[in-house]
């Protein structure tokens, strides 16, 4: 049997961003020894990019928010494809769990009152936004993280020992959900409870396993599967390919945001974050031609909710009452779509964007005082002042709407006892489109559902432990191991060099980003999936220099399994979703078809022992199904107007 | 294969060839190395190691997350300066100019640029943490602006610990390391402090003495070396560890002075 580290816990959070934390601290607080993994040092996560705010429906700016009107403009973004009992969990918990923050040493900018000041958004009805400047998301992490450390304090106080009853093992990948070895025999080794994880120390190259029944994942999304991204280079799928080996199915994978505002240029930093409250707080978006172009498309849908004219919107922001909103503060989707038109148009920026001008809008102080990092950004990576000139922005792969299909109360994966999701890798709550601000949210409602039901999971099976088989942990080894035997050629294809993962990557995330991007054909989705093939294929003989201490291009290597499975299913989806819907645009559909609304398209793993064969490229991996959504509850739909309703349910839904 | 496609001068702007030298090793030892290696228009140093590692050097280790300075993974030691490599633009440099970079040297390397930082962690565990004040319930925290805004500039921390590597106290006296939290965590006391709401005080918890007794607040001299290297341009000394001095000898030789501020506080 291979040489690892062994430790048991009773609950194993992989990912330390906001939903893994929040899920850890929950875990935690009942009673349950946890154990968190994260492949970088502990506060550094993702989640520390995100900028504009935490949504939820205090209703400190405007008294008549409340989680209806935020249930109500969640549904609306996602065009009404969200699992509305999520939605409905999201809106309901979401205050609670920002004035927990603050119970934990959170420092929000405050209203005159001294309350949370909130902050307006794209697709949000009122200011709704919990805001620190434009870093919200250092906000969030370093809270959960203080509070993770004081938690820790409490234990070194009760017993001397912090790591007593919650450990981070920080810069460590997670490459296996292990299995309970009765169970897993029993169902063929299709099935079977959660047993704990494998994985690998980056820094050392060493192996380990942590026993335990239940896992959450929580290891946000895939962002890297595309060439331009905002995402860093954690965001490989791993949670979802984790999900898909253990036998859990995904949904909604079609589904990709593309934020509207990513940085053009310089070349090295394109793709990188600028925040929506940039126009949040007035920002406009104009073409080369100087016009504010927003106006010219907003859809049907929304055509009651928005100004139709400059001097309108100018007015929404000091009296929202008496004003429709600007345009520029559309849902996302509807943004970036517009600015890849203008673009393609010729009416772009020099470098292939448009103009996102804040500095005509607002004074400089103002600016610097509300928008302080992305005038840092600018002035660092840029050489652009924003309190002076416009910035340059364009689409940029941001969020995955699709993930681990759960049960919305528990975060239970289906069908894999033991196994939980929660945040980006979770799918359902967004449907097909995330309204900004409702990310971080989402990861402190359903991080701590995950972590309380996984620790309730984990507390009843008292001593019906499941237990770790050798042989899949000598499987697992073998898998991590093979980028170091690849070299001088695979076995059975002699003379066949190593892969370079470093270009196999390239080439991945070119294929995506050209060919099931923002605007997506059949012709060119068929053509991703051969080339996905065949980069899968080529991705066996993906070889590695050096050794196992800290070596980028080994984890990269073993990545790159992720990322095929994960961007497999986003093209296949992709394909199969015959119409426009939020985050999945088709040029050969463009319209949304009311009969797609209530059908959810399932990804699961072909091969589902769990072994990725070398199989037929244009066969693939993922087994593609459709499923039909559950009815939304009464009481939730008479909170939309029939009229709006129309839009989006059949007649046989409505019951009409 | 196909080859990786070779980086390209996007937009037709200039490259050069540049040179650099790049420590390479790990606790054992090791040494600089150098490398030829092509410079785009609009490049950051993080950009140019990435090249090298997908080019050259696939195993060379480095650790970066956001490539914007917003997580305070990339730190390293430029041309001896200590810097984040994803804000150091390679336009300061001249072309011909050979660019250095080395890991933070107060750490024990890992591998190559990647140190062993978990001194910085102990530390944050022995900073005793917000203690939120008894029987105010969720959504009744009330603060004004004004009070928060001095422990936000602090919370605006990425905990590159550039600081801490920089910090004299520490850069070259492994012995001081166990007596001083450094600028970092005596920075994150001052912030506590300075919390409206904090209730260590009520407690039984005394932040500023704690700082001057159990974190080493007597060692630092102010020589403002941190404030210098710290990429979010926190006022660490001026702001922070200047004003705990004052309250923590305020509180140590004159109890009618601490009595006032606490009365003012209220
Ligand atoms: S001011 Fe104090 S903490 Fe900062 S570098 Fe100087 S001695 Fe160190
Ligand atoms: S105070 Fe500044 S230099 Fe020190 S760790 Fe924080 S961000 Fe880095
Ligand atoms: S990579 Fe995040 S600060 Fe440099």
């Amino acid at each position: 049997m291979t040489r690892v580290e062994r430790h048991t816990y009773d609950v194993v959070v992989v990912g330390a961003g906001g939903a893994g934390l929040r899920a850890a601290i929950e875990a935690r607080e009942q009673g349950l020894r946890t154990a968190v993994i994260c492949k970088s040092l502990f506060g550094k996560a993702h989640t520390v990019m995100a900028e504009g705010g935490i949504a939820a429906s205090m209703g400190n700016a405007n008294p008549h928010d409340n989680w209806q009107v935020h249930f109500r403009d969640t549904m609306r973004g996602g065009k009404f494809l969200n699992h509305w009992r999520m939605a409905e969990l999201h809106a309901k918990e979401a205050p609670d769990r920002v004035w927990e923050l603050e119970t934990w040493g959170a420092l929000f900018d405050r209203t005159k009152d001294g309350r949370i000041s909130q902050r307006n958004f794209g697709g949000h009805e009122y200011a709704r936004l919990a805001h620190v400047g434009d870093r919200t998301g250092l906000e969030l992490i370093r809270t959960l993280q203080q509070k993770i450390v004081s938690l820790q304090q409490e234990d070194h106080a009760r017993c001397g020992d912090y790591e007593d009853r919650l450990r981070v093992f920080q810069e460590c990948t997670v490459t296996r959900v292990l299995k309970d070895e009765e169970t897993f025999r029993a169902e063929g080794g299709r099935g079977g409870r959660v047993a704990g994880v494998f994985g690998y120390v980056r820094e050392s190259g060493r192996f380990f396993v942590i026993e335990a029944p239940a896992v959450v994942l929580a290891t946000g999304g895939i962002g890297k599967s595309f060439k331009v991204t905002s995402n860093s280079w954690e965001y490989t799928g791993d949670g979802h390919a984790l999900a898909l080996l253990a036998g859990a199915p995904l949904i909604n994978m079609e589904f990709v945001q593309f934020h509207p505002t990513g940085m053009v240029w310089p070349p090295s930093v394109k793709g990188i974050l600028v925040t929506e409250s940039v126009r949040g707080d007035g920002g406009v978006l104009r073409n080369s031609d100087g016009k504010r172009f927003m106006f010219d498309y907003i859809p049907d849908v929304f055509k009651e909710k928005y100004a139709q004219s400059e001097e309108e919107a100018d007015g929404w922001y000091a009296d929202p009452e008496n004003h429709r909103r600007p345009p520029e503060l559309l849902p996302r989707d509807e943004v970036a779509r517009a600015i890849n038109s203008e673009v393609k148009a010729g009416r772009g920026s020099p470098h292939g964007g448009v103009f996102l001008d804040v500095s005509t809008r607002l004074p400089a102080e103002e600016i610097k005082r509300r928008l302080p990092s992305m005038h840092h950004q600018f002035k660092e990576l840029a050489d652009v002042d924003i309190t002076a000139e416009p910035m340059e922005v364009g689409p940029t792969c941001h969020y995955v709407m699709g993930g681990v299909d759960v049960d919305p109360d528990s975060a239970a994966a289906t069908g894999v006892p033991g196994l939980f999701a929660a945040g980006e890798v979770a799918g359902g709550m967004h449907g097909s489109n995330r309204l900004g601000g409702n990310s971080l949210s989402d990861l402190l409602v359903f991080g701590r559902r995950a972590g309380l039901h996984a620790a309730e999971y984990a507390a009843e099976l008292d001593d019906d432990r499941p237990r770790v088989s050798a042989e899949q942990v000598d499987t697992a080894a073998a898998e991590a191991l093979r980028p170091f035997s690849v070299e001088g050629g695979e076995p059975g294809a002699p003379g066949v060099p190593a892969e370079n993962p470093y270009a196999l990557h390239q080439e991945l995330q070119q294929t995506m980003n050209d060919l099931v991007g923002i605007i997506r054909r059949a012709g060119e989705m068929s053509e991703a999936l051969h080339r996905l093939g065949s980069l899968r294929e080529r991705s066996r003989s993906a070889g590695v220099e050096g050794h196992r201490q800290f070596n980028p291009g080994w984890h990269l290597a073993i990545d790159l399994r992720n990322m095929l499975l994960v961007s497999e299913c986003v093209a296949r989806a992709a394909l199969e979703r015959t119409e426009s819907r939020g985050g999945h645009t088709r040029d050969d559909y463009p319209e949304m078809d009311r009969r797609w609304r209530k059908t959810n398209l399932v990804c699961e793993l072909a091969d589902r022992s769990g072994e990725l064969a070398a199989v037929d490229p244009s066969a693939g991996q993922i087994r593609l199904s459709r499923r039909d959504m559950p009815p939304i509850r009464g009481d939730l739909l008479a909170l939309f107007e029939k009229d709006e309703l129309l839009k989006y349910l059949t007649d046989e839904e409505l019951g009409t | 294969m196909s080859a990786a496609p070779a980086p390209k001068a996007a937009d037709g702007s200039a490259a050069y060839i540049g040179r650099f030298k790049v420590w390479r090793g790990d606790a054992d030892g090791g040494e600089l190395k150098d490398f030829e290696v092509e410079v785009n228009e609009g490049e950051v140093v993080l950009d140019i190691i990435h090249r090298l590692q997908a080019t050259q050097a696939h195993d060379l280790a480095v650790r970066w997350n956001c490539k914007a300075g917003k997580c305070g993974s990339c730190s390293a030691e430029i041309n001896g300066q200590p810097r984040l490599m994803c804000m150091t633009r390679m336009s300061v440099f001249a072309p011909d100019e050979t660019v250095t970079v080395t890991p933070m040297r107060a750490f024990p390397v890992v591998r190559d640029l990647v140190t062993d930082v978990s001194f910085n962690y102990t530390k944050a565990r022995e900073i005793p943490s917000f203690v939120p004040p008894p029987g105010v319930g969720l959504g009744e925290y009330r603060m004004r602006q004004e009070d928060v805004g001095r422990s936000q500039e602090f919370r605006k921390c990425i905990e590159c610990f550039l600081c801490q590597n920089t910090c004299h106290v520490v850069r070259d006296h492994e012995e001081n390391k166990a007596a001083f939290a450094g600028p970092r965590f005596l920075m994150r006391i001052a912030e506590l402090d300075m919390h409206p709401l904090d209730a260590a005080e009520e407690a039984g918890l005394d932040r500023k003495s704690a700082a001057q007794d159990e974190h080493g607040l007597g060692y630092c001299n102010i020589t403002k070396c941190c404030t210098e290297v710290c990429p979010e341009n926190i006022k660490i000394t001026d702001n922070a560890l200047i004003p705990l001095k004052e309250r923590a000898v305020d509180r140590k030789y004159d109890p009618l002075v601490w009595l006032g501020n606490r009365i003012r506080r209220r």
